[in-house]
């Protein structure tokens, strides 16, 4: 009965939020024009540029890639709204009740589901804008032969609960798709902090407390011989966009996992919209392993603080028991076998 | 003028040995000054800009009592990981409880498996501050960051949100103010989990810490921090060193994301005994 209750509850919550950000909408779509003629008036800093301090939020239920079977830019309004109940309701269903999984991972209870978070309603198909069809270009023959090679690496490797090293590194606490860059919602603790202060810009990430720290002072990149799993950043303004230029990841950074090489160049572009929306764009340039570079954009919301700390690694007691009871089936299956010989 | 009479003159030496004393106390409390000479460039709201990159130069991160050198605990190592030598940034020797300071000793004992810093666990505070790694100042009228490079460490100290820690944590809950010249940063919310140094000074989560910063020089601050834990120490202490700006032009703080360099010390042993990796 509770768990209807907070179900319904949060459904409820849901519906409000949509009133709440109906209005944006418009918004949204007047950045797809990113330079297009908004009304808005970015607050400012006393150095002149535009203040994104605060705490933002950048959850999203839609894909990096168009679903299949979809050949449209946009959904309708109806459309997005349907599907975010839909999956509002999947997630806040998806343990079973009085299973130790749902004590652990009640998403409504413990207020980790999507539909919680300040949430926008993008009426995109897929967060790619370029190219037109929202998906990944075509992969070049050397980006075949890098992504075969850590395939096949992994298969050596063995099965994940073999060793730590074997696991994601999100399950390691080394780096999640949210610290980036690029920084892409994952399913919880989408929550960031903005923090300007002359020549430096910090987006503080909640999730393994990562704290991107980008000069905009204008000051020589790294050299290359310097690999960083997060790479180097520089910050300028090009009007009231923040631009980002990063590079000098390592070959085992997060987004590897979608295909990318340790050459790769990203731009990120920051533009605040309005006062609860930044429209955060990034273009992937990687010769090595896409035909032509490819832009998705996700809109971050203005959300509430503080950021917590967020001891992953500290309190990794997943990793260490994923193992350790992986080590005692395989004690136990020994210890079966001369039984039943 | 008379010959003074006898009374005059103890009570004329007596004066004269209060002035001596004071003047003498002077010179001590002269080593932190309540009102530094020097103004440091401002804000643009006003306060002290004590924006930039940083680092202790002290050996206190081995001890922060005073220590003589000492070999590595472990032998490949040889000179490279031996402890240096230091005076120390404590004013005296920490007042233990004394079954704190058995506890200090198994931690000393047992220091390979036990300091947090090993298992590149966050550094807690005051640790983070001569920890030897760099860190950055990032300053607003609203929230000062002090962001370390060692384990990615992040302090935000609150400058008007005050509030009481609402969870335990490692760096601890930070609410800032100026006085003057001086940051002054009122810490607690800590848990029982990070040590002071390598050499197994520990605190309970009843630790509080009050920092006060003060920019000395163009490139030096000052770093004064009382302690207060009842449950470890029978008294409050103090920390107090200089802190120095990393003057090179590209200074900046690099990633120690050190994570990856422990897995094998904290999961080897769960590793199946077969695999490759």
């Amino acid at each position: 009965m509770l768990r209807r209750l907070l179900v319904a509850l949060a459904l409820a919550g849901f519906a409000v939020a949509l009133v709440y950000v109906a209005p944006t909408m418009a918004q949204g779509q007047g950045a797809r024009a990113s330079s297009g003629a908004s009304t808005y008036k970015v607050p400012r800093l006393p150095d002149g540029h535009p203040d994104f301090q605060g705490f933002w939020n950048n959850t999203t239920y839609t894909p990096l890639e168009r679903p299949k079977g979809i050949d449209r830019e946009f959904f309708t309004k109806e459309e997005v709204v349907e599907q975010m109940k839909r999956a509002a309701a999947d997630e806040a269903e998806q343990t079973e009740p009085g299973t130790i999984a749902d004590v652990h991972y009640d998403f409504t209870q413990f207020g980790l589901d999507r539909s919680q978070a300040p949430l926008s309603v993008n009426l995109r198909t897929s967060l790619i804008v370029d190219p037109a069809d929202g998906h990944l270009p075509p992969m070049t023959e050397e980006g075949k032969r890098l992504n075969a090679a850590r395939a096949e690496a992994r298969k050596r490797a063995g099965p994940i609960t073999d060793a730590a090293e074997n696991q994601p590194l999100s399950v390691r606490c080394i780096q999640m798709d949210r610290d980036g860059p690029p920084m892409l919602a994952g399913a919880y603790n989408n929550n960031y902090q903005i923090v300007q202060s002359p020549g430096t810009v910090l987006i503080l990430v909640e999730m393994l407390h990562d704290p991107r720290i980008i000069p905009t002072d204008g000051r020589a990149p790294l050299p290359s011989s310097i690999r960083q799993l997060e790479g180097s950043s520089r910050g300028r303004w090009d009007g009231d966009t923040l631009v980002i230029e990063t590079a000098n990841f390592t070959d085992m950074f997060m987004f590897a996992a979608q295909g990318a090489s340790a050459d790769m160049k990203l731009t990120e572009r920051f533009t605040r919209v309005s006062d609860d929306t930044l429209v955060y764009r990034f273009t992937v340039d990687d010769p090595k392993v896409w035909t032509r570079p490819w832009t998705a954009e996700v809109p971050w919301k203005k959300s509430i603080g503080p950021i917590f700390e967020h001891a992953c690694h500290e309190g990794n007691y997943s990793l260490t028991n994923l193992l350790r009871g992986a080590r005692e089936d395989e004690k136990r299956a020994r210890e079966k076998k001369p039984a039943s010989n | 003028m008379g010959r003074l009479k006898p009374a005059s003159t103890v009570a004329l030496l007596v004066a004269v040995g209060v002035i001596a004393a004071l003047a003498l106390s002077f010179t001590v409390e002269g080593q932190t000054p309540a009102r530094p000479a020097y103004r440091a460039p401002r804000t643009t709201d006003g306060k002290p800009n004590l924006n930039g990159v940083y680092q202790a130069i002290t050996e206190a991160y081995w001890d922060i009592e005073p220590h003589s050198s000492a070999p590595s605990p472990v032998k490949e190592l040889g000179a490279s990981f031996a402890t240096a030598g230091g005076l120390g940034i404590t004013d005296g020797p920490l007042p233990y409880k004394p079954e704190a300071l058995a506890k200090k000793k198994e931690n000393y004992a047992n220091r390979l498996k036990l300091d947090p810093e090993i298992k590149c666990y966050l550094p807690g505070t005051p640790r983070g501050m001569y920890i030897p790694y760099p860190f950055q100042i990032i300053q607003t009228p609203t929230y000062i960051m002090i962001v370390s490079s060692y384990a990615r460490a992040v302090r935000t100290i609150y400058m008007t949100d005050h509030k009481e820690a609402p969870a335990d944590s490692w760096m601890g809950w930070s609410n800032g103010r100026w006085e003057g010249e001086t940051l002054v940063i009122d810490t607690t919310g800590f848990n029982d989990l990070s040590w002071f140094d390598r050499a197994g000074n520990f605190h309970s989560d009843q630790l509080h810490v009050v920092e006060r910063i003060t920019a000395t020089g163009a490139d030096h601050l000052l770093y004064e921090a009382t302690i207060e834990d009842p449950q470890t120490f029978t008294r409050p202490w103090k920390i107090s060193m200089p802190i120095y700006r990393r003057l090179e032009k590209n200074a900046q703080l690099l990633e120690f994301n050190c994570v990856p360099f422990v897995e094998d010390l904290i999961y080897g042993n769960l590793r199946k005994p077969s695999s490759s990796n």
